[in-house]
């Protein structure tokens, strides 16, 4: 039934241009105006068409007046709220698309922004399975909706339908946006791997160095400068301690590169490189990142970290 | 385009839904009370606040079984209380008390839906019973929070007070009004029902056909209008307007009857006429009231003509009905009388009244062949005799007649009705009782006749050689002011505080827009929908044009509706406006501004591409630039100054 209703959609939406001529990607802003809203009643608007007739059978058979006039009265307002549903989105316009960062398979946080001049209320716009429901108070209004993401990459945003049923529920205006936009999805990391090569001394140098900072006593050894000896904590041991200071040590910076990881298919390598870009930014230490066609210098930090992803995202 | 999607029947309802679809029950309930058992509406009344209560309190709604048993307990009651579930009172009944369960289980929007539409179909029930203005309007009322309960489904809405909210369907019913007037006028009325027209009810008021002591107590206190006339030309003066229902000639010693024999009605011989119209009010028996002896027969009220000229109807009136009748005012009515009818209404039964009776016989013996002369002889005794008009009579045993005319000497116009009658009889003068309506509530602003159930009078008719039937009223004889200022002017101090003056004045004015409510809405019928046009020249209007001319109109407030909702609140900004001028004088020569470009930008660019216009463009450029940014509010002078230079512009050669 569900399958059959799709296919007949898909026919209709090939018969007749006009429904579709709008789901081609447009530039924003996206203005929504009379040729690109449609109105069909909801499954409860024909119900109650269905019961007005009735009503009005009734009251001319009985030639009832009062109830004939109070039914053509529901019947107008009924026919009234078919014209506020039109004017709910006539008018509003999509002014900006704002994308946030994700990993493929994960949801991206989206950000429309719409604009009005008088305010709305009860409108919804449906991405793909998820809905959000939004009114504009003050003729501005940010709806954050998540769109799910399959490839790292250029992602084209899909059509976003807007669609109200005010202000009675009883008919359907909606409209189909498609922003002519892409949004970058980063690719994902891999789950697990080894360390990026390193230079050798790399491992030495992780070693304590004289500093402000209090970091541990230990027994003192020969040559051991006698201001540094804890002589309190010394007298209630059986032998001399000694203060060992610590200066926050940078980590030591990698230097990623696209060459340096050989044996694997590309998508795998970028896999690994996100791994390491993510341990690198987690752990504070700055980094670099050769790839084919950009290299990127030193730096740490989130734009620096956006940066690197962005590149290996777009990465043929 | 429409994709269903299995979503979960939605969110649980909000309170404030709740709180509005609760009102509207109520008002359901309200509106139906009126004809509603008495052992119904409490209970449902008692559920409802319940359940409004319990909602308010957490949501959730009622348990299956509690439903299923409540239903079952409605159903039980229905067919007890009526022995049916059909027709008119037990089929509302029943709506009504099914509406206030549905509002047990309406936890989700799609319940709430159901329960508006099912609201709006029993408000609609209501007017089954009474489609008066009143009731009308409480009806339209009623639309109002069940509007508002479907507007308070829709998500993300600024929160409203129920006030406001009530406002805004107040708002969309008032918008819609034109449009629902338009329809109600043109929708092609049936000229016959497709289906039974429901039972009458059980309880009738109004006149009936048979006539015995105290019969006319409950109605002589009943203010509802009975009906309104309106004459072609001035009306007769009050004392002739006597409207007769009934004629009564067969009498059993206490009641007097109404007997249809269906027979063809006599003839009578018309001096003088007078053509009026009668809008009846629903809830009479089977008689249509008319001024003193009718002529014609009224075709649309589905009447026929009785032996002794009065109005019959087979069926009781269950709507208001209008109809256009001709009346005698000067004639003589059956001239011969045949003899079995003058044995008919001569008989009197025997061993009643003994004392009447001789009374009788001495007129007849003092006055000899006159007839006339008894008859005043009678009127004179009632003047005179000591008699008075009281609401609350004494009762009166078998002798009837005997009792009143020589014992209580107190009662009102059925009893000097009835004993006048006896006594022609008994003095050999065929005589018979006829009912109807006495005078009325003449209505000077909208110049018709408002005549109240409380106008219900009895009197008599004698029948004179060379006169035929002579109407002789009795009561008059007692209390002239019956006749000349009404039932309530007799009534003097026993009618209590409801018939003080100014009241009473005040009633009888408003009443104008009652009879304008029956006229304009209640009896626009298939005839007047068909002389909707006589004033364009067109006497007949078929039900196809009717059905084109509501196309027309539906076509037409389409287009209302449609200027409506295309009508846009730009903000007016004329700097800005002057600036898309400019646009567009420099789009046609192909300068188009891109997205995203300011208009700094944009102009520079403008200025390299036409370098023949360049110091009108940078100027123009620097006026905008300072119009825009250098101001708070731009000064009038520079704005006209722009707006001036940017109407002079005229894009030459584009350099490319």
């Amino acid at each position: 039934m569900r399958e059959a209703l799709l296919r007949l959609q898909q026919s209709a939406e090939r018969r007749l241009p006009a429904l579709t001529r709008y789901r081609r990607p447009e530039p924003l802003p996206i203005a929504l105006h009379r040729r690109r809203i449609y109105i069909v009643p909801t499954g409860f608007g024909l119900g109650f068409g269905g019961l007005l007739l009735v009503m009005m059978t009734g009251a001319l058979n009985y030639s009832n007046n009062a109830a004939l006039l109070l039914t053509c009265l529901l019947a107008a307002a009924a026919a009234a709220s078919m014209l506020a549903a039109f004017r709910a989105l006539d008018g509003l316009r999509l002014q900006a698309v704002r994308a946030g960062h994700a990993v493929a398979g994960e949801p991206l946080a989206l950000t429309l922004e719409f604009v009005s001049v008088r305010p709305r209320s009860a409108l919804r716009v449906d991405l793909g399975d998820s809905m959000q429901a939004f009114a504009l108070d003050s003729g501005h209004a940010a709806i954050a909706l998540p769109l799910a993401t399959e490839h790292r990459g250029w992602q084209a945003l899909p059509r976003l339908r807007v669609w109200s049923s005010w202000p009675l529920g009883m008919f359907r205006a909606w409209s189909w946006l498609h922003p002519q936009q892409q949004v970058l999805v980063w690719p994902r990391a891999e789950a697990s791997g080894p360390p990026p090569r390193q230079p050798a001394d790399e491992s030495s140098r992780v070693q304590l160095r004289h500093g402000d900072e209090l970091a541990a006593l230990r027994d003192y050894r020969r040559g051991d400068a006698m201001r540094r000896i804890a002589w309190k904590s010394s007298a209630r041991h059986h032998g001399l301690l000694v203060k060992e200071f610590e200066q926050p040590e940078p980590r030591p910076a990698w230097h990623l590169d696209w060459r340096a990881v050989r044996g694997l298919d590309d998508e795998s390598r970028i896999a690994r490189l996100a791994r390491w870009l993510g341990e690198a930014q987690q752990q504070g230490r700055p980094y670099s990142l050769w790839l084919p066609g950009e290299e990127i210098g030193l730096g740490s930090g989130a734009a620096h970290y956006a940066h690197c992803m962005d590149a290996l995202a777009k990465l043929p | 385009m429409i994709r269903r999607r299995r979503t979960p029947p939605g969110p649980p309802t909000a309170a404030h839904t709740l709180d509005l679809l609760s009102l509207a029950v109520a008002l359901v309930l309200a509106v139906h009370a009126s004809h509603l058992p008495v052992w119904l509406t409490p209970p449902l009344g008692l559920l409802l606040g319940l359940r409004w209560w319990q909602r308010r309190r957490r949501p959730g709604g009622a348990p299956l079984w509690l439903k299923l048993l409540l239903t079952a307990g409605l159903l039980a009651a229905v067919i007890a209380g009526y022995g049916n579930l059909f027709g008119r009172e037990p089929g509302s009944a029943l709506a009504v008390g099914l509406l206030v369960l549905k509002l047990l289980e309406c936890e989700t929007s799609r319940d709430v839906r159901v329960g508006v539409g099912f609201a709006c179909f029993t408000l609609m029930a209501a007017l089954l019973f009474d489609q008066g203005m009143v009731a009308t309007f409480v009806v339209a009322l009623g639309l109002l929070p069940a509007l508002a309960a479907l507007r308070s489904l829709e998500p993300a809405q600024a929160p409203a007070k129920l006030p406001r909210e009530l406002l805004q369907a107040l708002k969309l019913l008032a918008a819609s009004l034109p449009l629902a007037l338009v329809a109600f006028l043109l929708v092609p009325r049936l000229s016959s029902p497709l289906w039974g027209t429901p039972n009458p009810g059980a309880a009738r008021t109004g006149l009936s056909d048979s006539m015995e002591p105290g019969s006319f107590t409950e109605l002589l206190t009943d203010d509802r209008p009975a009906f309104r006339v309106s004459f072609d030309g001035p009306p007769p003066p009050p004392a002739q307007r006597y409207f007769r229902a009934y004629v009564m000639w067969h009498y059993d010693g206490r009641r007097w009857n109404h007997v249809d024999l269906r027979r063809p009605p006599v003839p009578i011989d018309v001096d003088r006429s007078i053509g009026y119209q009668v809008s009846l009010e629903p809830g009479g028996a089977g008689v249509l009231p008319a001024l003193d002896v009718p002529l014609d027969t009224p075709a649309q009220a589905r009447g026929r003509m009785g032996e002794d000229r009065e109005l019959l109807r087979n069926r009781p009136v269950e709507d208001l009905l209008v109809y256009t009748v001709h009346s005698a005012l000067s004639y003589r009515l059956q001239p011969d009388l045949p003899a079995p009818a003058r044995q008919r209404d001569l008989a009197l039964p025997p061993g009643f009244n003994p004392r009447a009776r001789a009374l009788a016989a001495q007129w007849r013996q003092r006055y000899g062949q006159d007839d006339a002369a008894v008859a005043r002889a009678a009127l004179a005794l009632f003047h005179d005799g000591g008699f008075s008009y009281t609401l609350a009579p004494a009762p009166l045993g078998r002798d009837a007649v005997d009792d009143f005319l020589f014992g209580t000497r107190e009662g009102f116009c059925e009893h000097y009705a009835s004993a006048f009658t006896v006594l022609m009889r008994a003095a050999g003068i065929p005589a018979r009782v006829v009912t109807g309506y006495q005078g009325g509530y003449w209505n000077g602003m909208s110049n018709y006749l408002l005549v109240r159930q409380s106008d219900a009078h009895a009197w008599s008719e004698i029948w004179l050689s060379g006169r035929g039937w002579v109407r002789m009223d009795p009561t008059a004889a007692v209390r002239p002011e019956r006749v000349n200022l009404g039932a309530n002017a007799a009534a003097g101090a026993q009618a209590g505080w409801a018939h003080a003056g100014w009241l009473e004045e005040l009633r009888n004015r408003w009443d104008v827009v009652n009879r304008w409510w029956n006229q304009g809405v209640i009896g626009f019928d298939v005839l007047r929908q068909r002389g909707l046009l006589t004033p364009f020249g067109i006497s007949r209007v078929e039900p196809s044009t009717l059905v084109a001319l509501l196309g027309v109109g539906m076509v037409l407030s389409a287009l209302a509706g449609l200027a409506w909702a295309l009508r846009r609140h730009e903000a007016r900004d004329p700097a800005l406006a002057a600036l898309r001028k400019l646009e567009r004088r420099l789009a046609r020569r192909g300068l188009a501004r891109r997205p995203g470009e300011g208009p700094q930008h944009f102009l520079s660019r403008a200025a390299r591409a036409l370098p023949a216009q360049r110091k009108e463009l940078e100027s123009l450029m620097s006026c905008y630039l300072e119009l825009r940014y250098a101001h708070d509010e731009p000064p009038t002078e520079l704005l006209r100054v722009f707006h001036r230079a940017v109407r002079d512009f005229r894009p030459r050669g584009v350099v490319k």
